[in-house]
């Protein structure tokens, strides 16, 4: 950590702006606390020795309190490590990939279906275009995995229209 | 002696020919996915698991120790052919190891690092098998407040050695810790952070958890930044064999590696970054060929790799003798262990010695056998290398979705292993380690019931934890080591403002 730290705090170094990420991590830590606190209220206290089940709880709040200061402190600091610059459209596509995954396994649809859609999503966030193409392969993919471990290894994968077709 | 009997009787049990077919489709299994850019061990058992879920405890341990091992040489291979190490732990191997493909010396690299792991894991595995019962004699002493105690250091080195922020590696921490509150309370049965949610009843899964963090979040993580280089494959040119200058140079960095990893990996320090850097470092300043080091020296590669296999050895001893999982694979194997219902530490020695030392000596054959497939086939792991991008990441999720679909096909279950998926991409993007978090969760249950325990045992006086010595020290240990960051980087402030 002291290298680190040591190259963190050279005095010529202009002190950077205020890491707004950063203060959304401190209050997402301190509403994560209150979270806790609200939810350990609502416990009756039953114990008669030592510790009830609401003294964990508190305890980690008050630490989490503790850790949103600490971020708050690198946050006005601005000594957050460097992000690079991202690029979001993938990182939705496959978000978006994975709620068709559970909207799919939600309605019935299937373990076929519902991994297809993810695989086609995914291989477009990284760039590929042949739709058409990544889905016969995805149907492909998917259809053995179903196959080797629902029958072979009898796990219990949910079945819709596709499923039972076999 | 105890222990020859003992290990002799494990090797009997891994021996039977069932159990060494699950050692080989351990092995196997295990090297394909860690082969595989951007999966570490952890992750490779992690994925695994769903596979072993209809198998006897036993056969499911052995198949694990393949996993582990198998996973830990795949690792290796892609640091050297691909610069991108599925892990922290590899990062020293890929400093060398990926310049000695570029010049056309992957194959050496690939032997020194296959050989000396063997070398190394075969030592860490005996020193495991001979520390192992006396290790546990000591433990079986322990009370829930030493337990408790034990966990504090183990949480505090945990956060504090992985990342380079102790605040940041205490707030993963934290993170897991409040995900282990989720669920009934095993004492009073009373439900936490339920919400009423039924499925939240039953707490966290482990898998999904790790799972989520490590392979969503890698591939969220690697999508988002795809714009900025492609990674390269180094293809494996000339002589796989090290000629005898090579076994000249690798057996001394073997055995040095070796004595870094086992014993950083049994302290319950987590992580075997330390060793695996401490041997790069130690190579580099008593190495004849200084010149070659940041070019490709052999040395580079035999000895981090030596320590990265002895360590995770050695990260064996703690999580077997007190189960106290102290690196994020650990945590996956306590994982495999519970979903049968079994505890390690020192009961299971005595009530299912058969099952530890069956364990043990089925790591020695997993050993020989990655040894024995890794060599000459090398030439299909690197074929798994040339998988585009694309494919590879999606054919992960559809993997990674696979194993929660098949533990618990809920729609709230899903979207948990979403959630975390995100929660793991946001960690990457700011620089917040990941181990802690799955530590978190599976040890913070277990801290909070030995505290209790301790507490109701003492009627409600916490004066119990200071009584017991041991319990005194290792909380004394844990205080110094979270607050020693913090004061060294106020003394290395101090010195930057003296300057």
């Amino acid at each position: 950590m002291t290298p680190d730290t040591a190259s963190d705090n050279l005095p010529r170094e202009p002190p950077r702006r205020i890491d707004r990420a950063g203060l959304a991590i401190a209050a997402a830590l301190v509403v994560l606390a209150a979270v806790l606190v609200w939810d350990a209220s609502k416990l009756p206290a039953t114990t008669m020795y030592g510790m009830g089940p609401e003294a964990m709880p508190i305890v980690i709040a008050v630490g989490l309190v503790i850790l949103a200061a600490g971020n708050l402190i690198d946050a006005l600091r601005g000594r957050l490590p460097p992000r690079e610059s991202m690029d979001p459209k993938p990182v939705w596509l496959i978000i978006g990939g994975l709620a068709l995954l559970i909207g799919i396994i939600g309605f019935g649809g299937g373990f076929i279906l519902a991994t297809s859609a993810l695989f086609v999503t995914t291989s477009a966030a990284f760039g590929r275009r042949a739709v058409a193409a990544d889905t016969v392969i995805a149907l492909a993919i998917t259809t053995l995995i179903y196959l080797a471990f629902d029958k072979l290894l009898t796990l219990s994968l949910p079945a819709g229209p596709l499923e039972r077709l076999l | 002696m105890e222990t020859f009997a003992a290990l002799a009787h494990g090797m009997a049990v891994a021996m039977q020919p069932m159990n060494l077919l699950y050692a080989l489709i351990g092995v196997f299994l295990g090297t394909a996915v860690g082969v595989l850019p951007g999966i570490g061990p952890a992750l490779t058992v992690a994925l695994l698991l769903p596979v072993t879920y209809k198998l006897d405890p036993g056969g499911s341990l052995i198949m694990f120790a393949g996993i582990y091992y198998g996973g830990m040489y795949g690792g290796s291979t892609t640091a050297i052919l691909i610069n991108t190490p599925g892990e922290s732990a590899s990062m020293a191997t890929a400093l060398e190891g990926n310049k000695m493909a570029k010049a056309g010396r992957g194959g050496p690299a690939l032997a020194t690092s296959a050989i000396g792991s063997f070398v190394a894991g075969t030592i860490a595995t005996i020193g495991l098998a001979f520390l192992a019962p006396w290790l546990v004699d000591f433990a079986v002493r322990f009370g829930p407040e030493d337990y408790f105690a034990l966990m504090c250091v183990a949480f505090v080195t945990v956060s504090a050695t992985f990342g380079d922020s102790p605040v940041r590696g205490l707030t993963s921490l934290f993170i897991g810790l409040t995900l282990g509150l989720v669920g009934i309370d095993k004492l009073t049965g009373q439900a936490r952070l339920a919400f009423g949610i039924p499925e939240l009843l039953d707490g966290v899964e482990v898998t999904t958890l790790a799972v989520g963090l490590f392979a969503v979040g890698e591939a969220l993580y690697v999508a988002s930044r795809r714009h900025h280089a492609e990674e390269k494959l180094e293809p494996v040119r000339g002589s796989l064999w090290m000629t005898r200058e090579d076994w000249r140079r690798s057996w001394k960095p073997w055995l040095r590696g070796t004595l870094f990893g086992f014993p950083i990996g049994a302290l319950p320090a987590g992580g075997a970054e330390i060793p695996t850097f401490l041997s790069y470092s130690t190579e580099r300043r008593l190495t004849k060929y200084p010149k070659e080091f940041g070019k490709g020296a052999i040395e580079g590669v035999a000895g981090p790799e030596a320590a990265n296999n002895a360590s995770a050895a050695g990260t064996l001893v703690p999580l077997l003798t007190l189960g106290l999982p102290t690196s994020a694979t650990a945590a996956m194997m306590l994982a495999g262990f519970q979903q049968y219902g079994l505890n390690p530490g020192p009961l299971l020695f005595a009530e299912r010695p058969d099952l530890v030392w069956g364990l043990i000596a089925s790591l020695f054959i997993a050993n020989g056998m990655l040894l024995v497939l890794n060599l000459p086939l090398v030439g299909l792991w690197v074929r798994l290398l040339a998988i585009p991008q694309a494919w590879l990441y999606a054919g992960i999720l559809v993997f990674a979705t696979m194993g929660t679909i098949a533990a618990k096909p809920s729609v709230v279950e899903l979207s948990m292993l979403a959630a975390f998926g995100v929660m793991g991409f946001l960690m990457r993007r700011f620089d917040f380690p990941i181990a802690p978090v799955v530590i978190g969760l599976i040890l913070g249950p277990i801290a909070e019931s030995q505290l209790r325990r301790a507490l109701a045992i003492s009627l409600g006086d916490p004066m119990v934890l200071l009584q017991s010595p041991m319990s005194a020290t290792l909380l004394g240990i844990a205080l110094i080591a979270l607050l020693a960051p913090f004061v060294l980087r106020g003394l290395g402030r101090f010195k930057a403002n003296e300057d």
